[in-house]
């Protein structure tokens, strides 16, 4: 529950969506708010429905929304392709990042680009004017060049594929992203890098949130609110204090909460 | 998945001209009227009805993956030329209509437009309408022409070379061509000589009712080298157009020729009504050492493809090369492939070959390797991967290996494919059009092959597989 007042319009709106899969209920009644600047972490266990969530906010095909709406920057996106939403801002960081043969990084990461730029009016950028701008951004997610003539996340490890997310965050510029499980897989040394890189690209006009089931990415990112999610509900608000809650008493803690609202 | 408005074969369209077509059917007399026509001398008339005589006794292959109604052959006119001038010297005669099909076809051949990079040899129905370029390449003693005028001017070489490397009675298509075949290119680059630019020819069907039946030869004599690219396209008839086509390449010592194809013949309708049943005959003869013939093909239309260009290994170090892109829609059907065949010693053969099979087609890869007894040290690699888009497409491969030399290596590896709804959510989900990202994963795949294809070819082909493949999936 968001009951703080708000002055900017929010980012994401989130209204009692209801979503299935195969006729499988998989969201039941998911509504939360997203203002500019601020971080929003969704934990929660496996199989409650926080990577669905996710995927249907990005538009993924194999999800029908039964009742309630996304908005994005005050528009409805229920009925909008999944490149549509991306254009407009909306990122989504996958917690398993797929390979794609045969495609090349750099083309991939240009043709991405150009597609988001041109929805914003930017100019298109040519391949060299887009290799400056990547090695750039490369910096921040401390990833050497190489990768860029690799195909999309082939024979990558699970560390550089997340790196590789974070990268098309930076070059996307979103105004909402959504990372899912970015930690999972990493290392701390590499958990540190994608950290500081998201704290790096976040401004306070983008909003943020992050899945994950652990307190660790929450220690280098703080968020504004967490949420914790039960099957396909959010069973419980809190600030940044409530995940450290969550860490020290586990997710059984939960089983006890009443649905709140 | 969502349905995307598919752009229609913007090749399908038939240019009005009087053309004198001879009547339907294949008899002696028929065959006797094609050479007169041509004004042949007699050894060619006498290969032709040496053909005839073959073909008559042979039995349409069935061996391939291929299903098809009967060929009524005796419902074909064999011999369809646009009516012209009795002798045209220069392109200003050439008729206007004719000039401005191969514009729209994105071919131009007059002076002022023609291509500066490729000399073109452009074939309409059963003859060659013009050919760019000839007094500069004349100046390099290349020799490009149709190969009706080689059997006037060059009717040694012709005498000599035709048939040699893919005889009249070796197959039954092939024995067709020889008995019928009306026009094709010519090309003869002499000793030591680098064809200062790419050739090209370019065969347009017109006529519903006519066969296609070109015939193109190519000899590289020692030290020479040629890169020769062919493309093809035909109106939409709600018919069956047969094109039994046969290339021979002759490369001799330390020679390379390379030659690339981009195939676009009208495929039929979705409901696989019309499209042209495409039956060709492709071989080289590295009869020299340390000659190399390569093969690139981006087959994209007709049909029915049945197509295996070959290389016969004879000479010592030869190296023969296959690259192949084969995409199927609908309910197009291809068996196609390659034969090497390692004969001399320490010769090299490479086939990469891609299928993209969509909607409910058939798409088979057949390729045989064949080491003989003298082919001492000799090497074949071989990759076959095929791309299954949709959940009811076909995809085959059939490699035959055999080996009389056991100082020989063959590597064969194979792999299948599908483009995952996942991917496709990955790549959109980044913004990138549905379309685009099926057309990048395609393009994708296809590199190995697109990075053998000559510059303008390869982005001619991406294009091409993108405009093939719109609204295939989903």
């Amino acid at each position: 529950m968001q009951t703080k007042m708000k002055e900017s319009e929010p980012i994401l709106e989130v209204n009692n969506l209801f979503a299935s899969t195969d006729n499988l209920p998989i969201l039941k009644g998911v509504s939360i708010n997203v203002y500019p600047g601020e971080i929003h972490a969704i934990m929660g266990r496996n199989g409650c429905g926080k990577s669905t969530l996710s995927k249907i906010i990005a538009g993924h095909p194999s999800y029908n929304i039964t009742k309630g709406e996304i908005n994005f920057l005050g528009k409805n996106v229920n009925s909008l392709e999944p490149e549509e939403r991306a254009q407009s801002g909306i990122f989504l960081g996958f917690q398993y990042p797929i390979e794609i043969p045969g495609v090349s990084n750099l083309e991939f990461l240009r043709v991405s680009t150009n597609a988001r730029r041109k929805f914003l009016k930017q100019e298109e950028l040519d391949t060299f004017d887009f290799e400056d701008l990547v090695k750039e951004k490369l910096e921040l997610v401390k990833m050497d060049s190489a990768f860029l003539s690799r195909s999309v996340n082939q024979g990558f490890s699970g560390g550089e594929k997340k790196r590789n997310e974070i990268l098309q965050m930076a070059l996307l510029d979103p105004a909402i992203a959504i990372l899912d499980e970015t930690d999972s897989g990493l290392d701390i040394d590499a958990l540190r890098i994608v950290a500081s890189g998201i704290k790096k690209i976040s401004n306070n006009k983008m909003g943020i949130i992050l899945i994950t089931h652990y307190q660790r990415l929450l220690n280098e990112i703080k968020p504004d609110y967490v949420h914790v999610m039960s099957d396909g509900q959010i069973i419980k608000t809190g600030g940044s204090d409530l995940a450290l809650e969550l860490e020290k008493n586990g997710y059984e803690w939960t089983d006890n909460f009443v649905k709140e609202n | 998945m969502k349905d995307v408005v598919k752009e229609p074969y913007k090749y399908g369209f038939v240019t009005d001209i009087e053309t004198e077509k001879i009547s339907k059917g294949l008899n002696e007399d028929i065959i006797r009227l094609i050479s007169s026509k041509k004004e042949e001398p007699e050894y060619l008339l006498n290969f032709r009805l040496n053909a005839f005589k073959k073909w008559q006794q042979m039995k349409e292959p069935n061996w391939a993956e291929l299903g098809y109604d009967e060929i009524n052959y005796q419902d074909i006119i064999y011999y369809s030329a646009p009516k012209q001038k009795e002798k045209i010297s220069s392109l200003d005669q050439v008729d206007p209509k004719l000039l401005e099909t191969f514009d729209k076809l994105g071919i131009p051949l007059t002076e002022q437009k023609k291509l500066t990079n490729v000399a073109v040899d452009a074939v309409f129905d059963s003859v060659s309408i013009a050919t760019t370029f000839r007094e500069e390449l004349a100046e390099h003693g290349v020799i490009f022409c149709s190969i009706s005028e080689a059997v006037k001017n060059h009717s040694d070489l012709i005498e000599k070379y035709l048939g040699s490397v893919v005889p009249a009675t070796d197959n039954y298509f092939a024995a067709l061509n020889s008995a019928v075949f009306s026009d094709g290119s010519f090309v003869y680059i002499p000793k030591g000589v680098t064809c200062p630019m790419d050739l090209s020819s370019y065969f347009r069907i017109n006529s519903g009712d006519s066969g296609q039946f070109e015939r193109t030869l190519i000899i590289a004599e020692e030290s020479s080298s040629v890169s020769y690219l062919e493309g093809c396209t035909a109106p939409m008839f709600d018919t069956n157009t047969l094109h039994a086509a046969v290339v021979e390449l002759i490369a001799l010592d330390d020679a390379s020729i390379k030659y690339s194809t981009v195939q676009n013949w009208y495929a039929g309708n979705e409901e696989g009504i019309g499209g042209i049943f495409n039956f060709v005959t492709k071989r080289g003869k590295c009869l020299g050492n340390r000659s190399k013939i390569s093969w690139s093909q981006v087959e994209t239309g007709s049909a029915i493809t049945w197509k295996y260009p070959s290389c016969l290994l004879l000479g010592e170090e030869s190296i023969g090369e296959f690259y192949s892109v084969a995409l199927t829609n609908n309910l197009q059907q291809a068996d196609t492939g390659t034969k090497m065949i390692h004969i001399g010693p320490k010769t090299k053969s490479t086939i990469v070959s891609k299928g993209i099979s969509a909607g409910k087609s058939k798409n088979s890869y057949r390729g045989l390797v064949k080491m003989g007894t003298k082919a001492i040290g000799a090497k074949n690699y071989s990759q076959c991967d095929s791309m299954l888009i949709g959940d009811q497409a076909s995809a085959n491969t059939f490699p035959y290996i055999t080996s009389q030399q056991q100082n020989s290596e063959i590597e064969h590896e194979a792999s299948t494919c599908r483009i995952s709804e996942d991917q496709l959510f990955y790549l959109q989900s980044r913004g990138i059009e549905f379309e685009e990202a099926v057309s990048m994963m395609v393009s994708g795949f296809c590199r190995d092959v697109f990075n053998q294809l000559p510059m303008e070819f390869a982005a001619e082909a991406d294009k091409l597989l993108a405009l093939k493949l719109e609204g295939s999936v989903g």
